[in-house]
């Protein structure tokens, strides 16, 4: 890191007039991509910032386990809170499985030939869909084509699909961070490959593989456009502080979906509410992600290989 | 050891080869996806697109007019011209300041540093696009009013803005990947010929990323295009050719979006939405496509 080295007086070397320009290019470049770098800091600062400060005259609990009233003009965010939740449950039911059963598959099943590469292009290719296109497949497969209507179960379903390579590529991390040998030492002892894949693999990557489950979370709770048209509707009424108000057979709020209808929808919110129903989207997504990042810099501190 | 084995293989074979097949399965359940997305949504819009969608029309035309009573026009050229002069736009933001930020990130930063800058940018990242939008709507909205005079401030450059801002993390990340993935032994080589880091950087490391460097671009440009609620919130919502960063567009995402919740089941307007997300599958595969390739060409070097 020190290309800048100071020349000491009677030193062997003296700085020509090449090295102090050098020199002068380099602190140039360095400080100029340090303010680069720096610049994103502000954006993620000033919206938090600027929503807080928006939102801090209605924020409190009583926002958070009101329905929307008046139209949803007043009131709070409970029956769109609790259908994220609802919709995260279930998707994360559904992906979390899948997600990492794939990534068993393409770490210790696959092996180097042109069908895994197919395998892990669509990956990357199904995390490079639009989420639009996710909705409109939603449409087309779950609501139409399998019966479920407009329903949290198709809605999650579609969320799943999504957010499944988020699960995968974190997984497929996670085992690959196990080092060979731990299951060169347990074939060696005989044991099959699901065996060391249950008793060996999985035990020491599980950490690694949670992360990438709580990134999924994140990831499904912040959506919209996929839950738009699957089951996530504007208004729906359910009895306040009942966990299980919702049916999955049946449409519901959504969290995201709800800013969008206040914010560009509905004339006439009371000033406030759009920012508070950000800052508790905004807030829960950072939060899962926080919790995300804090278990994965906690693993690699107490890492035994 | 005979007895041994067959003593093990009897007694786990069965739940051995169930959990085994559904891992298989859950293995191909990507390629299973992919298929089945190109699949049902063609399926939706199929039949207009074979028969009674004029094509060139779709494709060249500006006029959009799916509700009109007595002539209906389908023409998705304001709409493309929508999505890709706004990802333009975010892409000439995004690249100098992901590049950057991955050069430093790679090549200058304190290791601490860089964690700090890593959990910023995947903050960054993890914030919803629907709340962007409502940045959008909001502060950007009245930044670009107070700035530019203008009379409204959701416009392409709201919308740039915003997909620059959302691009940066991936831009960022791939570009550290593959500057990471320059063996250590070019920078000492280089550093043993007197190279200072940023000679190092320049001369070395930049040309030898190139491939990997252009892959982090397309993929933050194929985030840019397929990005839906920020720019349906933020971009003024009139189909219009864009002349000017202050103009009002509509991207072919923020359509679907918009119309798809309005419209008659199995009738033009409907297939014609499930024809754009057809289109718009097809560019972020192409896209997506490319980069796999060019990422790959780095290691097969």
């Amino acid at each position: 890191m020190d290309t800048n080295i100071q020349v000491s007086p009677g030193a062997m070397f003296t700085e020509t007039a090449l090295d102090r320009q050098k020199r002068r290019i380099e602190n140039v470049v360095r400080i100029f991509l340090l303010v680069v770098t720096s610049l994103m800091i502000i954006p993620l600062l000033l919206i938090i910032g600027y929503l807080l400060y928006k939102a801090l005259p209605v924020l409190s609990f009583e926002f958070l386990f009101t329905n929307p009233k008046d139209n949803m003009r007043a009131g709070g965010i409970w029956a769109p809170f609790l259908g994220t939740i609802y919709l995260v449950v279930v998707s994360l039911l559904v992906s979390a499985p899948i997600g990492v059963f794939a990534a068993v598959y393409l770490n210790e099943y696959a092996r180097e030939n042109w069908f895994t590469r197919i395998t892990n292009l669509a990956v990357v290719n199904l995390a490079g869909v639009p989420s639009i296109v996710h909705a409109l497949f939603g449409v087309g497969a779950f609501v139409l084509f399998a019966g479920l209507g407009e329903s949290i179960l198709a809605a999650s379903l579609t969320l799943a699909i999504m957010t499944l390579p988020v699960i995968i590529a974190s997984t497929t991390e996670a085992l690959k961070a196990v080092p060979m040998s731990f299951r060169e030492a347990c074939w060696n002892l005989g044991a099959t490959r699901w065996q060391t894949i249950r008793r060996i693999v999985i035990p020491n990557s599980i950490s690694g593989i949670l992360t990438g489950v709580i990134l999924q979370v994140s990831r499904a709770a912040g959506e919209t456009a996929p839950i738009m048209f699957t089951g996530a509707v504007f208004y729906k009424a359910i009895a306040e502080g009942d966990l299980f108000a919702y049916n999955i057979t049946e449409q519901c709020m959504a969290l995201s979906l709800h800013l969008f209808t206040i914010s560009t929808q509905v004339p006439d919110v009371t000033e406030g509410i759009p920012y508070a129903t950000a800052v508790m989207l905004v807030g829960s997504v950072l939060l899962i992600n926080a919790v995300s990042i804090g278990l994965r810099v906690y693993l690699r501190t107490r890492k035994k290989w | 050891m005979n007895i041994l084995r067959k003593k093990s293989a009897t007694s786990v074979s069965f739940s051995e080869t169930v959990i085994e097949t559904l891992i298989r399965l859950c293995g191909v359940s990507s390629i299973i996806f992919v298929f089945g997305i190109f699949f049902f949504v063609f399926r939706e819009g199929a039949g207009f697109l074979f028969n009674g969608l004029d094509l060139v029309e779709f494709l060249t035309s500006p006029e959009w007019y799916p509700t009109s009573l007595n002539n209906k026009r389908y023409g998705t050229l304001a709409l493309i011209l929508g999505t890709f002069s706004v990802t333009t736009l975010a892409m000439c933001i995004a690249v100098p300041f992901g590049l950057g930020a991955a050069i430093f990130i790679s090549e200058f930063c304190s290791p601490k540093l860089r964690e700090t800058f890593k959990i910023i940018i995947e903050l960054l990242a993890a914030i919803p696009s629907v709340v962007w939008g409502f940045i959008g709507l909001t502060l950007m909205n009245q930044l670009i009013i107070a700035v530019f005079n203008a009379p409204i401030g959701l416009t392409m450059l709201n919308g740039g803005i915003l997909l620059a801002l959302m691009s940066v993390p991936i831009i960022v990340s791939i570009a550290e990947d593959a500057l990471k993935a320059v063996p250590d032994s070019y920078r000492e080589a280089a550093e043993a010929l007197g190279a200072t880091r940023w000679q190092v950087t320049y001369r070395v490391l930049l040309p030898a990323a190139k491939n990997g460097l252009l892959a982090a671009v397309l993929l933050g440009a194929a985030r840019s295009i397929g990005e839906t609620m920020a720019v349906l919130m933020a971009t003024g919502h009139s189909v219009n050719i864009p002349s000017s960063p202050l103009s009002w567009i509509r991207t072919l995402t923020a359509t679907i979006a918009a119309e798809l919740g309005e419209v008659a089941r199995g009738g033009e307007h409907y297939q014609v939405l499930f024809i754009i997300g057809i289109l718009l599958f097809t560019i972020t595969f192409v896209v997506n496509l490319i980069a796999d390739l060019v990422i790959k060409g780095i290691r097969q070097q």
